[in-house]
């Protein structure tokens, strides 16, 4: 440990007062007994398909593509979990296969 | 048919939705509590940590702010940066979570990207009560990273890591729900918005500060584009 107690309680609610702070807001700023405005709902509406591309490239990004591998289990992994849910549309099935793989190929084909 | 109540249907269908979130949080919490422990803050600090913060990857840039000089005003400004995703979430859940009564307190303190992602994709049943079926999903996840921080910090020293890449399975599960979005056709134009903009955004910037860019970008172009996008 390096600070005291009292110190690391401080960091710890500084952490959960600004991290709160971001899921709040947009509840404080659009009460649910008011109509938020048309570009808000647009938003939202918008928002969730873009946050999930965002996500998978965000999810992505310690992937190594200038150097061996290439990328490779990254990318054979999400192929694996796009053809599986094309296939038989199961997310369980879809995550556990292309885990699996991914585990495989960085464990024992990547190292 | 069996007749299930409303309640046991939105359990019935949360559970199952939440196991990939499960894999990846009791993994990234068991390593989160395992490092928390290496720098000497054993598994009730950990604990404490994610209870109350429930961070996920902002735990972990907490790391080197608990192991440097005492500085909580800017562990406050580098959460609500790293964070701020969390704002696209509720804008787009002021919907959903609208009338929930008390719970959605519980729903707001837990939200997360993992979260947010099933809650945004998956329809409940119309059996289940639907409340419930947020609230479940909700303590679901928020245990799953409570409950993986705890055993990293208890048992941190006696497992070795034969787990190295489960964590994938949020990005499969972001991948899932992706495809998902994808099969109603008036969302793809903004999937697509959200790849280019984090794959432009991640060869400007890099790894490290490719998030802020990435979101200003998003909302530049669907605020641009929403009058088309939505119709």
């Amino acid at each position: 440990m390096y600070l005291t107690p009292t110190q690391t309680l401080g960091i710890i609610l500084a952490v959960a007062a600004g991290t709160q702070l971001t899921r709040w807001l947009p509840f404080l700023l659009f009460p649910e007994d008011r109509e938020p405005p048309r570009m808000v709902t647009d938003l939202g509406r918008l928002l969730p398909a873009a946050m999930m591309g965002l996500l998978v490239v965000y999810c992505l990004k310690g992937a190594v593509w200038t150097a061996p591998p290439h990328g490779a289990p990254e990318v054979l992994a999400v192929l694996a979990v796009v053809l599986l849910y094309r296939r038989w549309g199961n997310v369980l099935l879809s995550i556990v296969g292309g885990t699996a793989l991914y585990m495989l190929l960085v464990q024992a084909v990547f190292v | 048919m069996k007749n299930l109540t409303p309640r046991r249907a939105a359990l019935r269908a949360a559970f199952p939705a939440t196991i990939p979130v499960m894999t990846g949080f009791l993994c990234l919490g068991l390593a989160y509590g395992v490092l928390m422990q290496s720098k000497g803050y054993g598994p009730l600090w950990s604990t404490l940590m994610s209870a109350v913060a429930f961070g996920g990857s902002m735990q972990f840039v907490a790391i080197t702010l608990l192991t440097t000089a005492f500085d909580p005003f800017q562990a406050f400004l580098l959460s609500i940066m790293v964070n701020a995703r969390h704002m696209f979430y509720g804008l787009a859940l002021l919907d959903r979570y609208k009338g929930l009564g008390k719970i959605r307190a519980v729903l707001i303190y837990t939200l997360c990207d993992e979260t947010f992602s099933l809650v945004s994709s998956l329809e409940p049943p119309p059996e289940a009560d639907r409340k419930r079926y947020y609230l479940y999903i909700s303590l679901l996840d928020y245990t799953y990273w409570v409950a993986g921080t705890a055993a990293g910090g208890l048992l941190g020293n006696f497992i070795t890591f034969h787990t190295t890449g489960m964590d994938f399975a949020l990005t499969a599960l972001f991948v899932v729900l992706f495809l998902e979005q994808w099969k109603k056709r008036e969302n793809r134009p903004a999937g697509i918005i959200g790849v280019i903009c984090a794959a432009v955004s991640l060869a400007v910037f890099g790894a490290e500060n490719m998030v802020i860019p990435a979101m200003v970008l998003v909302l530049l172009l669907l605020l641009g584009g929403r009058k088309r996008l939505c119709t």
